[in-house]
């Protein structure tokens, strides 16, 4: 996952589990904030799942369905772009190509990153080395200009998209897991199954598994918020889903030149966005700050 | 620093910088789409492709042309811009000075705001400024750089007119002009990585401060500022200069997003347009840049750990 820049992958790079010491004690309960950050999460999807029959919303890609450039009213409720296009129906269709690619792209990238994480940190040794070589070298390529050639040499689609962030998603997600591994490969239940004869199979599967897939989750999440900021710089670059197709990058981009007039048509997708990448670096960070055994640096 | 540890990091930067330079030329190699459709358009003859894809040495194999590009690149030679005609090495050369002004002034911002704040804030863990400088660098890191720069660009050029919108101003024709057309975008660019420098180096502060010599220090009656300063700062920034010194790695090669955003002729506004223009050449001559400026940084950051804590020297060497 990237830094729009640093947002591209790079960025991705798994930040400190936040603010460990705000809270009280190791026994602390998921906050209220915790909990808003869910229900966003919820309503967006659910939005953008159901999109097509939400009441009374228009199509996202029909324009004169109200006056251009209008500001928000009753009947707009995020008022009207450039081209007279509903901006709710916009922002929730928007929604679909930010959560499909974020969403798609980081769960390729567990499957792959994750099971080199755990299979070098398991087997350690020669392999260990090679695959950790490897993720290295692939971290020292700009993320962003990786994912701009990749999208602009396959055509800008939803899969090439979700296909550039999923590789440049392998490398973060490997290392983070691999430092989960090796926490748990050494302890002794792992020892215990090994002494009843459990083949390194099963002690992955049975053993390890369990123990390193909630901290992963959480990463996950973090790192979805990662792959959607991603995507939309690419869309921003005009190199995501084409037109007329809403998604969020897009949309900030064509306001961009109309802040004097309509500052609306960057803003209210730039708050759509802000609250869902907020809201999955928060349910990642309280997840991870319960989970994940990983605290000091390895 | 001894020069046994110096060597041994030299020897192991040589596969690295192998394995980077490989994959700048594969990466753009194996790429779909034949270049010189991109070059002489789709309706060339046969025959002037087949000239071109000579004159390309795109008619050889694969490990052949590494070989010539590899030698050619360690002399400085990238190739030329089959769009422009103009040699890389020359245009990397007119727009690093963009890239690495937008860098350092951008860096600056960040660090100089980040340090003091996280010494105060690790000072009294927990209280007010704490709660706000992490609550606010929590929010900051939710807020993309190309969303940023829009909401910058609305308040300080569309509505106070403070500064340019875009553009760039070369600091010889006039240097107030240049530091006003780098303000935004420099906050822009810094922002993110100030709340990632905060967080960093304050959470190593509080642990640092917990140790052994900090209270022997403390019993001795040193006063705060000393003990914060010249016992627990430094032992506590490892987080922040392997993050910061990447950061450098990574910016040489250009914000991609920031100069493309604040219409800067930097590196990152080249690649991005390079890639547009499907420039192969210009694009691995870019790719070839950041990557290896990269694996320097990172080498250099690890030798700079033996200057921060003298344990690492013997620990590692």
């Amino acid at each position: 996952m990237p830094e729009p820049e640093a947002a591209a992958v790079s960025a991705v790079a798994p930040l400190p589990a936040a603010v460990p010491e705000l809270g009280d004690g190791p026994a602390r309960r998921l906050g209220l904030l915790f909990w808003l950050s869910a229900g966003w999460l919820a309503l967006i999807v659910l939005a953008a799942v159901l999109a097509r029959w939400i009441p009374g919303l228009p199509s996202p890609t029909e324009t004169g369905v109200g006056p251009a450039r209008q500001a928000p009213t009753a009947q707009h409720l995020l008022g009207t772009d450039s081209l007279g296009r509903d901006m709710l129906a916009r922002t929730i269709y928007g929604a679909r190509v930010s959560l499909v690619v974020g969403f798609t792209s980081i769960t390729a990238g567990l499957l792959v990153g994750g099971a080199l994480g755990v299979l070098a940190g398991y087997y350690r040794g020669r392999f260990e080395a090679v695959v950790m070589g490897a993720m290295d070298v692939l971290l020292a390529f700009p993320a962003l200009v990786l994912a701009l050639a990749l999208v602009s040499f396959l055509g800008p689609r939803l899969g090439t998209v979700s296909l550039a962030i999923a590789i440049l998603s392998v490398a973060p997600i490997a290392r983070v897991i691999r430092a989960n591994t090796l926490t748990f490969a050494q302890r002794e239940f792992v020892l215990a199954a090994r002494t009843l004869g459990a083949k390194n199979r099963r002690i992955i599967v049975s053993e390890l598994l369990p123990n390193v897939l909630p901290a992963a989750l959480s990463f996950a999440l973090v790192a979805v918020a990662v792959a959607i900021v991603a995507e939309g710089a690419l869309a921003f670059l005009g190199l995501s889903v084409p037109a007329p197709q809403p998604t969020w990058g897009s949309m900030i981009n064509e306001g961009r030149t109309l802040l004097q007039q309509a500052p609306h048509i960057s803003f209210v997708p730039s708050g759509a966005m802000f609250l869902t990448v907020l809201a999955l670096n928060f349910a990642g960070d309280s997840l991870r700050a319960r989970f994940d055994a990983r605290e000091g640096r390895l | 620093m001894s020069a046994r540890f110096l060597l041994k990091k030299l020897v192991q930067l040589v596969p690295v910088l192998f394995a980077v330079s490989a994959l700048s030329f594969l990466l753009l190699n194996l790429l779909p789409g034949d270049p010189t459709v991109a070059i002489h358009g789709p309706t060339a003859t046969q025959e002037s492709r087949t000239r071109l894809r000579h004159e390309l040495d795109l008619d050889k194999p694969l490990p052949a042309r590494y070989a010539t590009w590899l030698g050619h690149s360690v002399t400085g030679d990238l190739g030329k811009s089959y769009v422009s005609n103009q040699p890389t090495t020359e245009a990397l050369k007119q727009r690093l000075p963009v890239s690495l002004e937008l860098l350092l002034l951008s860096q600056l911002l960040a660090l100089a705001v980040a340090i003091p704040l996280a010494i105060l804030a690790a000072l009294r863990p927990n209280r007010l400024l704490d709660r706000v400088s992490t609550g606010s660098a929590f929010g900051l890191l939710a807020i993309p750089n190309f969303m940023l720069g829009v909401l910058l660009i609305y308040l300080f050029a569309v509505r106070l007119h403070l500064f340019p919108a875009t553009g760039y101003t070369r600091f010889t024709e006039n240097p107030a002009e240049n530091l006003r057309s780098l303000v935004l975008p420099a906050v822009t660019l810094g922002a993110a990585e100030l709340a990632v420098y905060l967080r960093l180096l304050r959470t190593d502060l509080i642990a640092t401060l917990q140790e052994d010599f900090i209270t022997m220090a403390k019993a001795k009656g040193l006063p705060t500022w000393r003990i914060l300063l010249r016992h627990a700062l430094r032992p506590s920034t490892f987080s922040l200069v392997t993050v910061a010194g990447l950061n450098l790695g990574r910016l040489i090669g250009g914000a991609f997003v920031v100069e493309y955003l604040f219409a800067l002729p930097g590196i990152g506004a080249l690649t991005v347009e390079s890639i547009f223009k499907r420039d192969y050449i210009v694009v691995q001559g870019t790719v070839l840049l950041v990557a290896v400026a990269y694996v320097l940084a990172n080498f250099c950051v690890d030798l700079f750990y033996g200057f921060l804590d003298p344990r690492v020297r013997h620990a590692r060497a």
